[in-house]
C-alpha cells in the first residue's frame, strides 16, 4: 500500500507521461519565491505563520525569567534591567502584537477544525469560538490580578 | 454596436511555442454570458484552434475550472459582467502542467485520488439477500457536504502547498477521503489514515484556507483536513496508550 501511495504521491508529476507522442511538451510554470507577496491574503497568511516565532520567543522569555529567578536576586534584577532597554521594549511590543494576531486567528480558525454535532446538527462557528475567547479573557484577568498584586 | 469585453486568453501551442502567450479577443458583453460562453464564442467565431475543457455548463461536471483574473473559477458560473469593463484574463489552472492552451494535465491528481480509496470500503460485504445498507438522514448529513465535490481542481490551483510541494496529496482528495470516513457504511478509515497521516497527506497542509475560499460547491476542504488532523492525533494517542487495542 505504501508503494502505491508513494507512486501516487507525485511520481507522475516528475516524469513526462508515458504517451509523450500526444503530449509533445508540457509547460510547467515555476512558483515564484515571492508568491506570498503577490496577494494581501497570502501575505496575511505568511504573517500568521511567522507569528509562531513570536510564540516561541515568549516561551523562551518565560523560561529565562524562571531561570533568573532561580539564580537569586542579582540575576533577577539583571533580567528586569534587560527588559527595560528601550530596544527590548520595542521588540517585545512587536512580538506581543504578533502573538495577539496569532491568538485571534487561531480562535477564529478553531470552528473549522472542530465539527461538533449536537442532536445531529453542527454547532454554529461562534459557539466554538466564543468559549475560547471567554476562557482567554478570564484567564488573562486572573493572571493580571495576581501580577498587579490583587488582594 | 453592442457592448463588448476583451478576453486575454492564455495560449500554449507546444509545437510552436516554448512558453504560453496571451491572445486578446473581443466578445459581446451579454448580460447572461459566463466566461465559458465567451470561450465558446471565440472557438465558434474567432479562432477554432482554441483548446479548453468543458461539458455540462451548469456546475456539475467540474471540467471548466480555469484561472479568471488570477483566481480559480468554474468558468460556467463566472459572469462576464462581474469583470466589467475588462479585460478578463483567462489562464489554465495554476500549478498543473499545461498540455495546450487552457487544458491541463491531471493524471497526477487522478492517482492521488485513487490512493485515498474514495469508495465505500467494507471488511465484509453483506449478502445481497440482506438488502441495502440503510442510513438515516442524520448519517447522510455527516458527510454530505464533502460529497458535493466535483473534482474541478480549483482548490489545487488555489493551494500554495500544492504549488510548492508536488507530493502533497491536496485538498479535494483529502476532503473525499473524509467524505467516506464519515459515511456510516464505510469501514476503511484506518486504511486511509495510513496514507493520509504521512507528511505528504494531511500534515502537508498549513491551513491557508484558500481551498475553501475558492470551492464553487462549498465543500470546505480546509475544514475536512483539520478535522482529519484531529482524528489522526487522537488515533495516535490511542495507539500509544492502548498498544494492545485494535490498530
Amino acid at each position: 500500500m505504501v508503494q502505491v501511495a508513494a507512486y501516487a504521491l507525485g511520481e507522475e508529476m516528475k516524469q513526462p507521461h508515458t504517451y509523450t507522442l500526444y503530449h509533445p511538451k508540457w509547460y510547467r510554470r515555476r512558483v515564484s519565491t515571492w508568491w506570498w507577496a503577490e496577494q494581501w491574503r497570502s501575505f496575511k497568511f505568511i504573517l500568521r505563520e511567522l507569528s509562531s516565532l513570536a510564540v516561541i520567543y515568549f516561551v523562551a522569555l518565560l523560561l529565562w525569567l524562571l531561570w533568573s529567578l532561580g539564580q537569586g536576586e542579582a540575576s533577577y534584577r539583571n533580567f528586569l534591567a534587560c527588559m527595560e532597554w528601550p530596544l527590548m521594549i520595542v521588540f517585545n511590543v512587536i512580538a506581543f502584537l504578533f502573538v495577539l494576531y496569532h491568538t485571534i486567528t487561531w480562535f477564529n480558525l478553531a470552528p473549522k477544525a472542530m465539527a461538533v454535532r449536537v442532536g445531529g446538527k453542527r454547532l454554529p462557528d461562534w459557539m466554538i469560538a466564543a468559549p475560547n475567547y471567554v476562557a482567554w479573557i478570564v484567564i488573562s484577568a486572573i493572571i493580571a490580578w495576581f501580577i498587579l498584586g490583587g488582594n | 454596436m453592442a457592448k463588448t469585453i476583451t478576453l486575454e486568453v492564455a495560449r500554449y501551442r507546444p509545437e510552436e511555442e516554448a512558453e504560453p502567450t496571451f491572445e486578446s479577443f473581443d466578445v459581446p458583453l451579454n448580460k447572461d454570458w459566463v466566461v465559458l460562453d465567451a470561450l465558446n464564442y471565440i472557438k465558434d467565431k474567432l479562432d477554432g484552434t482554441l483548446s479548453y475543457r468543458w461539458s455540462c455548463r451548469m456546475g456539475v461536471c467540474g471540467s471548466c475550472g480555469m484561472m479568471v483574473n488570477g483566481d480559480p473559477k468554474l468558468t460556467c458560473a463566472t459572469f462576464l459582467t462581474a469583470y466589467e469593463p475588462g479585460p478578463i484574463r483567462v489562464e489554465p489552472l495554476r500549478y498543473f502542467p499545461i498540455v495546450r492552451d487552457l487544458v491541463v494535465e491531471i493524471t497526477d491528481f487522478m492517482d492521488k485520488l485513487k490512493a485515498v480509496k474514495p469508495w465505500v470500503v467494507r471488511d465484509e460485504e453483506k449478502p445481497i439477500s440482506e438488502g441495502e445498507y440503510l442510513q438515516t438522514p442524520q448519517q447522510l448529513d455527516n458527510y454530505k457536504q464533502f460529497s458535493m465535490c466535483i473534482n474541478c481542481l480549483c482548490c489545487y490551483a488555489a493551494c500554495p502547498v500544492v504549488g510548492l510541494d508536488q507530493h502533497f496529496i491536496g485538498p479535494a482528495a483529502i476532503a473525499l477521503a473524509q467524505r467516506y470516513n464519515n459515511d456510516s457504511r464505510d469501514e476503511g478509515a484506518e486504511e486511509r489514515l495510513d496514507i493520509l497521516s504521512q507528511h505528504e497527506g494531511i500534515w502537508g497542509c498549513t491551513f491557508n484556507g484558500e481551498c475553501t475560499r475558492v470551492c464553487p460547491k462549498n465543500v470546505d476542504p480546509a475544514g475536512a483536513i483539520q478535522q482529519y488532523k484531529i482524528k489522526a492525533v487522537t488515533e495516535w494517542y490511542k495507539s500509544l496508550l492502548m498498544p494492545w487495542g485494535k490498530k
